[in-house]
């Protein structure tokens, strides 16, 4: 399991087109992927769940990565959200 | 039963005749009821091929959206798609299902609770969202029910479609060339239906009430987009009388196509410019189509409006970058935001005004909105790159706005500057002549700005204390008013010293008997919607100038 904290910069947050854009390279990896905002874990593979956390710009989240290919996968998902500009 | 020779009246929102079979497009109703489920197992294989499907659809539709919409409004089904991916969703629904519910309640019920989460969350934008959840859930209970979807792709020749309202993506997969009306529920003049009817010269007549319980598949209409009426099942002598029109309607319009490559020019040789005015991106083809020179006026409004948010600089920038593309280098004025206390949107604040057509509106708005200004002027700018961008300030009144506005617009170069951004460097800057004062200091005014439009629908209501809306007063408006007259005049004359050009883009540059005089008058350049640009260019055509400037200098003393 390895995870990673990231603090949403962009302006719409796990908003709009970015959420679909996550959930669509999250969906990629063949790890389970978690996220978790204010002590909540959901499914970073569910589009409903994500957009039902409602995260912000500003908001701090962690990414949380189980399974064979974890290591790319939070690379892969920390570079994504950290250049998001949506 | 049908009903026979019934009228029906409604809006009517885009002019011509139409005669054929209705088609109407009912919306499901969305409950379910709860049913046991004895073989859980074939259950579930019904949902998951009811996803498969659903798939299908939305991958057909996106594509077709895609193709007449662009890639934006296509994003939408991304999300439909991304839904029926929803392991969360999925899981739920297979859940409930084998608990011994019916895949459809099962749906239902999923659906809801994750819409009500979302509704939860006080966003506009996930209101939507949950929107698309009720979509996507209401596409598999219909598939489930074996409810065929209306495939209107291939709908027969010499339809009438009948809906609740049409959305995008219903328009987009229209083969509009089989369609002969639309008739609708909700809308008015600016909807989605009425702006896509007239830019395919569809007749439309919307706003009619109860519409899909008074008209049955296959009855026999005719829809008529002058008068805004319907006719349902009528009678021979009804037909056979619109059947004349109809082939009149056609007649006139084959002898229009036959001056699309004419030049507008007046018999002794005077050029005029004819352009179009746009409220929308999807007009462009409209525009194109009738062979405008240009966009004589685009309106930004459609972007603010039915929104919590402004629109943000890249989705200014997106909209205007197309316009530029698609005219391919013909000039295209765009106009700032021309809003006021009228239009009711929430993200302004604008407080209630006792007279907001006196307020605080347009160019007064925009200069004390600095941040809103500066965007959507930023996003302009970088959108001039694309073609021959101007842009123009409505409701000028005095010679500060133009200053301020201008020196914003230097502002926000000099930001993209620093930004590396590049923009073009002779974008010209124009007014609105739509309030006396403006037409009065024009001499003034045309030292500092490149080019002039005169918006008459407003210059006429301020020159003469009349709201047209008003019944009681209506009778006083009067296009032809030596006051109106000669302010446009005065408008000209002074433009013309200082070697800029005047447009007219209201309403009266379309009217076939006020063409003669604008001309007359000396305007260069004529701004009407996509549909009238043919008839205006007949009417040029058939005049002498010079005559007509005879006849408009007996017009200004005229009583």
């Amino acid at each position: 399991m390895v995870e990673a904290k990231v603090v949403l910069k962009n302006p719409t947050g796990l908003h709009a087109r970015s959420a679909s854009i996550f959930v669509t390279e999250a969906g990629k990896f063949k790890s389970d992927i978690f996220i978790i905002k204010d002590g909540k874990q959901v499914n970073a593979k569910s589009i409903l769940n994500i957009l039902a956390m409602g995260a912000k710009k500003g908001d701090e989240i962690v990414l949380k990565v189980v399974g064979e290919d974890e290591d790319k996968a939070l690379k892969h998902l920390v570079d994504l959200l950290e250049n998001l500009n949506e | 039963m049908g009903v026979n020779n019934v009228l029906i009246k409604g809006i009517p929102v885009s002019e011509g005749i139409g005669l054929g079979r209705a088609v109407v497009i009912k919306e499901s109703e969305y409950k379910v009821k709860k049913t046991k489920i004895e073989d859980t197992g074939a259950e579930l294989r019904r949902f998951l091929d009811s996803i498969e499907k659903a798939k299908e659809q939305i991958r057909k539709i996106k594509a077709a959206t895609h193709e007449s919409l662009g890639e934006k409004n296509a994003m939408i089904f991304d999300a439909h798609l991304l839904i029926l991916d929803d392991p969360e969703f999925v899981n739920m629904v297979k859940g409930k299902i084998e608990e011994g519910v019916s895949a459809e309640f099962a749906i239902d019920e999923s659906a809801r609770f994750f819409e009500n989460i979302i509704l939860s969350l006080e966003d506009e934008y996930m209101r939507e969202r949950a929107n698309d959840i009720k979509d996507v859930a209401l596409r598999l209970i219909r598939i489930l029910n074996g409810e065929e979807q209306i495939d209107l792709k291939s709908l027969p020749e010499g339809s009438v479609l009948i809906a609740h309202d049409l959305t995008p993506s219903q328009t987009a997969q229209i083969n509009k060339r089989h369609v002969r009306g639309f008739v609708t529920e909700k809308g008015g003049k600016t909807s989605h239906t009425a702006i896509i009817a007239r830019t395919y010269g569809i007749p439309a007549v919307v706003g009619v009430e109860n519409i899909l319980y008074k008209i049955k598949d296959g009855d026999f209409l005719i829809v008529d987009g002058y008068e805004g009426v319907v006719y349902v099942n009528p009678e021979e002598d009804l037909i056979k009388e619109y059947e004349r029109k109809l082939i009149e309607e056609n007649r006139k319009k084959e002898e229009l196509k036959s001056f699309l490559y004419v030049e507008p020019r007046t018999q002794d040789g005077r050029r005029i410019k004819l352009f179009a005015n746009i409220a929308h991106i999807e007009e462009v083809d409209a525009a194109l189509k009738n062979g405008a020179e240009g966009i004589g006026l685009f309106r930004t409004e459609f972007l603010f409006m039915d929104r919590s948010q402004p629109p943000s600089e890249d989705e200014q920038f997106e909209v205007y970058k197309s316009v530029l593309e698609k005219m391919e280098g013909r000039p295209v004025i765009i106009r700032t935001l021309d809003i006021g206390g009228d239009k009711n949107i929430s993200y302004l604040n604008i407080d209630k005004e006792e007279n907001p057509f006196l307020g605080y509106r347009a160019i007064r708005l925009c200069l004390g909105n600095r941040e809103l200004f500066k965007t959507q002027l930023r996003a302009l700018l970088r959108a001039s790159i694309y073609g021959k961008l101007k842009i123009m300030f409505p409701m000028i009144t005095c010679i500060d706005e133009v200053y301020q506005a201008k020196w914003i617009i230097q502002e926000a170069k000099e930001e993209l500057k620093k930004e590396s951004i590049s923009y073009s460097q002779n974008i010209e800057i124009g007014i609105m002549i739509e309030t006396p004062s403006a037409a009065v200091i024009s001499d003034i005014l045309a030292k500092e700005v490149d080019f002039f439009s005169i918006g008459t629908n407003d210059l006429i209501q301020y020159t003469l204390a009349i709201d047209r809306t008003n019944d009681k007063v209506s009778y006083l408006y009067n296009p032809l008013h030596p006051a109106v007259l000669r302010l446009i005049k005065m408008t000209v004359e002074n433009a013309h010293k200082n070697g800029i050009e005047v447009s007219v883009c209201g309403e009266i540059a379309s009217n076939p008997e006020i063409v003669p005089v604008l001309i007359g008058l000396g305007v260069d350049e004529l701004s009407v919607n996509p549909s009238k640009i043919l008839s205006v260019k007949k009417r040029i055509l058939q005049m002498k100038c010079e005559e007509e400037k005879h006849r408009a200098e007996d017009l200004l003393s005229w009583q």
